[in-house]
């Protein structure tokens, strides 16, 4: 009665293919930081520092006319863009030469030419001195949240796991990266938010088949490793595809309704679950293989069953 | 893992309870909810400024201007000492945070050196509790010069005073407008963070802090405005007018009456031409200084000084005694208003710099909030459909769990008072799909026991103990995350954190205890060997 993705005795041999996957990765990673370092992360206001504006105007707007209208300010690098709707345009402005007062004063001198028939939906603004910090808070949440993390997985496992689960995590972080900077999307506070989430998903996937990996462990002591790996996979395989959908049932809903404020932050979501379910799959419990994984130095074994008593 | 105590049952009933009596409240008008009887749970989720609308500005008190007055007014309490007890010097100036001076002749080196820690030097800084030091620190050398140094414990406090003060004065100011609840907060060494809430006008808002707001009177010298590039005589100063930045007018140096004497400010419309003026009125100091000024000096013009320009400079026609007057210049009424509002709430004790700012209209806001909805509501029931359809009755009992999760979410939003933000609400709509995910895990585990052979109720047992640590390592993994974003991240980020980490604490209550529960009911009533998994 019950729907079976993933059919009941699925063997599919992914720890053969694992060259294969190390390929794509690799191709995927090297596009990755060569589209971020080439094209650039499109960063917003929070770390550039800088004006946004959202307005709305009464009917359709004109933006090439608000673009002429702007150009004229003197203010630098102006650029409009139609945000979801006919009638909203999103206004950004390069951060002023001069100090905070300069902003502020250029936000007043647009309002100004843009007349009174426009309501004003968002005004944000951050001054240099607010950049240069924000960047570092989102630097630093990412390290330590990796850090944190290969702390918790080599506590709970071992160190090579931990150093597997890194390696496929921060391959996820960059790959989110390159998708940021190949679609131009806006790279924000929220983006990091989205990063780290990220992260988050992809390492409780991870920890998922390295649980199964560790019990198999010790459970057939004579099969080789590849095989145990696949085996470990296979058999969590129907969870992994089940929770994959409906998170992406959940995150897909919020694309589409969950407005365009946070439709890049949604878009970012639905591409590192997909990512994070691979790395998981195809990349860190493979690489586990690398590690020297020993069988005999894993926690002992009545520590499972007695911790849930 | 298969049994299920009375207690227990109790337990998840109850918290389960509590979840729809802290939930409940949202489902309400803000006013119905107030309405509610006493002994209910009336407070509703704390709606970020990105869902209700509202400014949310970080300021920077400019600590520099506060530090550099006072060093100025040290140099000026020196040079008043030195003069009254005549003792010749030279060279004193202030410069960064000390004043230096050289006295004439070094035999006066000792006799200046008693004088000014008698003095300038007795004074102490810091709270009335105690934990003060000396103000200042005074080096000397044999040829007589002199460094009067502020300590640190001095200039320390002298800037949580102005921070406190300014927090003090911004309170002040955004209450005059009306605005309901702002939320004002001292931030690191020298910031303050204001969120306001709800306001339709954020330039009044910006035109409110960036003004200091020090009015003083001064005498000028002679009544006619000058060109800009005169030449000011000694003990006076050129500044501009507040209407015109053309027009000067030359105003001497001396403070003759100050705003911190006011004690009443209105906007009004004057008797003579029906324009809209601000009426004043001083305390007793200040009505006695102001008549003193003014019976001395009839016939004279008189400058009134605001942040450096002076906004009218009208002729004493006769003495005011009264202790009240009225500022005229070219005021609109929402101009008189606002200057009125700035004079009644005090000066600020240094001007305000702003840092960052974020603004979301009122329409945004509550187009945010249906859009959550909507992505909330669709995505929930995308994963109902969806796991039905994949476990069957499993399926449904896990709904119950899911639905049951939501309802904790809004209940521990709302008793924790966390603030929901939009990345918030994108946070639960995540958890959502990452709720059911233990249920996955174990549902998935109990099919494997099932299929290796194992009778219904040992395979449910097993399943769920197996499960169990699987789902504690995957959650706390994505805890620590959570953590950092919550440690790193700023507003709404924040809020993302939290109600993630709310959400993951809640799955795994629902998860582990609601769904068993009926799971376990469900085996208890059909002593089933096959599992419908």
């Amino acid at each position: 009665m019950a729907l079976k993705l993933v059919p009941e005795n699925v063997n599919i041999a992914f720890v053969k293919r694992r060259r294969y996957f190390f390929v794509l990765s690799a191709i995927l990673f090297v596009l990755a930081i060569v589209s971020t370092f080439t094209q650039g992360l499109n960063f917003g206001i929070d770390f550039k520092g800088g004006i946004l504006i959202e307005a709305r105007t009464s009917g359709p707007a004109d933006i090439a006319a608000m673009r002429t209208k702007l150009g004229g300010l003197g203010l630098g690098e102006v650029s409009l863009q139609e945000f979801g709707k006919p009638t909203d345009v999103l206004i950004r402005v390069e951060k002023q030469t001069g100090n905070e007062k300069a902003q502020i004063a250029a936000i007043d001198k647009i309002k100004a030419a843009l007349g009174a028939n426009v309501e004003y939906r968002r005004t944000e603004f951050v001054g240099p001195q607010v950049g240069r910090e924000l960047i570092w808070a989102g630097f630093w949440a990412m390290v330590l949240a990796l850090f944190g993390i290969l702390v918790y997985v080599w506590f709970r496992f071992e160190w090579q796991f931990s150093v597997a689960a890194i390696v496929a995590l921060s391959h996820d972080v960059f790959l989110t990266l390159g998708f940021f900077a190949a679609l131009r999307l806006e790279f924000n506070l929220a983006t990091v938010a989205a990063v780290l989430t990220v992260a988050g998903y992809s390492i409780n996937d991870t920890v998922v088949v390295f649980d199964r990996v560790r019990e198999n462990m010790r459970k057939y002591k004579k099969m080789p490793l590849p095989e145990l790996m696949n085996k470990s996979i296979n058999e969590t395989l129907s969870r992994t595809v089940l929770t994959s959908v409906t998170t992406l049932l959940a995150v897909g809903a919020l694309v589409v309704f969950g407005g365009q404020v946070i439709r890049d932050f949604s878009l970012a979501l639905v591409w590192g679950v997909v990512i994070g379910t691979y790395s998981s799959i195809c990349l860190a419990v493979p690489l586990l293989l690398y590690f020297n994984v020993r069988r005999d130095s894993s926690v002992p074994e009545n520590v499972k069953d007695t911790a849930t008593g | 893992m298969v049994h299920f105590q009375r207690w227990q049952a109790i337990l998840v009933a109850a918290i389960c309870l509590l979840g729809i009596l802290f939930a409940a409240p949202n489902l309400l008008s803000t006013k119905d909810a107030e309405g509610l009887p006493g002994w209910l749970p009336q407070q509703q989720i704390n709606l970020g400024l990105d869902l209700q609308g509202g400014s949310h500005l970080l300021l920077e008190v400019d600590l520099k201007t506060v530090l550099k007055e006072h060093v100025d007014s040290l140099a000026d309490s020196i040079r008043r000492e030195l003069r009254g007890a005549r003792i010749r010097f030279a060279g004193l100036r202030a410069s960064g945070t000390q004043v230096v001076f050289r006295v004439r002749k070094p035999e006066d080196t000792e006799r200046a050196r008693t004088l000014l820690l008698r003095t300038v030097g007795a004074s102490t800084s810091g709270s009335l509790l105690g934990g003060g030091g000396p103000e200042v620190s005074i080096e000397t050398e044999s040829d007589g010069r002199f460094r009067v140094n502020l300590t640190e414990t001095a200039i320390r406090s002298r800037q949580d005073q102005a921070i406190d003060q300014s927090v003090e004065v911004i309170r002040r100011r955004i209450d005059e407008t009306g605005t309901l609840e702002p939320i004002i907060q001292r931030q690191g060494k020298d910031r303050i963070l204001l969120q306001v809430p709800g306001l339709d006008d954020p330039e009044r808002l910006k035109r409110l802090l960036g003004k200091t707001a020090k009015m003083t009177f001064h005498l000028t010298i002679g009544c006619a405005t000058v060109p800009r590039d005169t030449k000011a005589p000694p003990g006076a100063r050129i500044l501009p007018s507040d209407d015109d930045p053309n027009i000067f007018h030359i105003v001497r140096k001396r403070i003759r009456v100050s705003g911190e004497d006011l004690i009443d400010a209105q906007a009004t419309i004057g008797q003579q031409r029906g324009l809209p003026v601000v009426a004043f009125r001083f305390n007793s100091r200040g009505a006695r200084r102001f008549g003193d000024v003014t019976k001395r000096n009839v016939d004279r013009c008189f400058a009134i000084v605001l942040d450096g320009k002076v906004i009218s400079a009208p002729r004493i026609i006769q003495p005011i005694l009264g202790g009240s007057g009225i500022i005229t210049g070219g005021f609109t009424i929402t101009t008189a208003n606002e200057l009125a509002l700035l004079l009644r709430a005090g000066a600020l004790p240094a001007p305000l710099k702003v840092l960052e700012e974020r603004t979301v209209g009122a329409s945004l806001g509550a187009d945010s909030i249906s859009a959550g909805q909507i992505a909330s509501i669709l995505g929930l029931v995308l994963v109902i459909v969806f796991m039905v359809i994949a476990y069957g009755r499993f399926g449904l009992m896990a709904n119950i769990a899911l639905t049951a999760n939501m309802i904790l979410i809004a209940g521990a939003l709302t008793l924790l008072q966390a603030t929901l933000t939009l990345p918030g609400i994108a946070g639960i709509v995540l958890t959502i799909g990452m709720a059911v995910d233990a249920n996955v895990l174990i549902f998935e585990r109990i099919r494997e026991e099932a299929r290796a052979g194992r009778p219904a109720i040992s395979a449910v047992d097993a399943g769920y103990r197996r499960a169990i640590t699987t789902i504690i390592d995957s959650n706390l993994t994505t805890f620590i995350a959570a953590m950092m974003l919550f440690f790193f991240g700023s507003g709404p980020v924040k809020g993302f954190a939290v109600t993630l980490s709310i959400g993951l604490a809640t799955s795994m209550f629902s998860a582990i205890m609601i769904t068993r529960f009926f799971v376990v009911w469900w085996l208890r009533r059909n002593r089933t060997k096959d599992l419908p998994l």
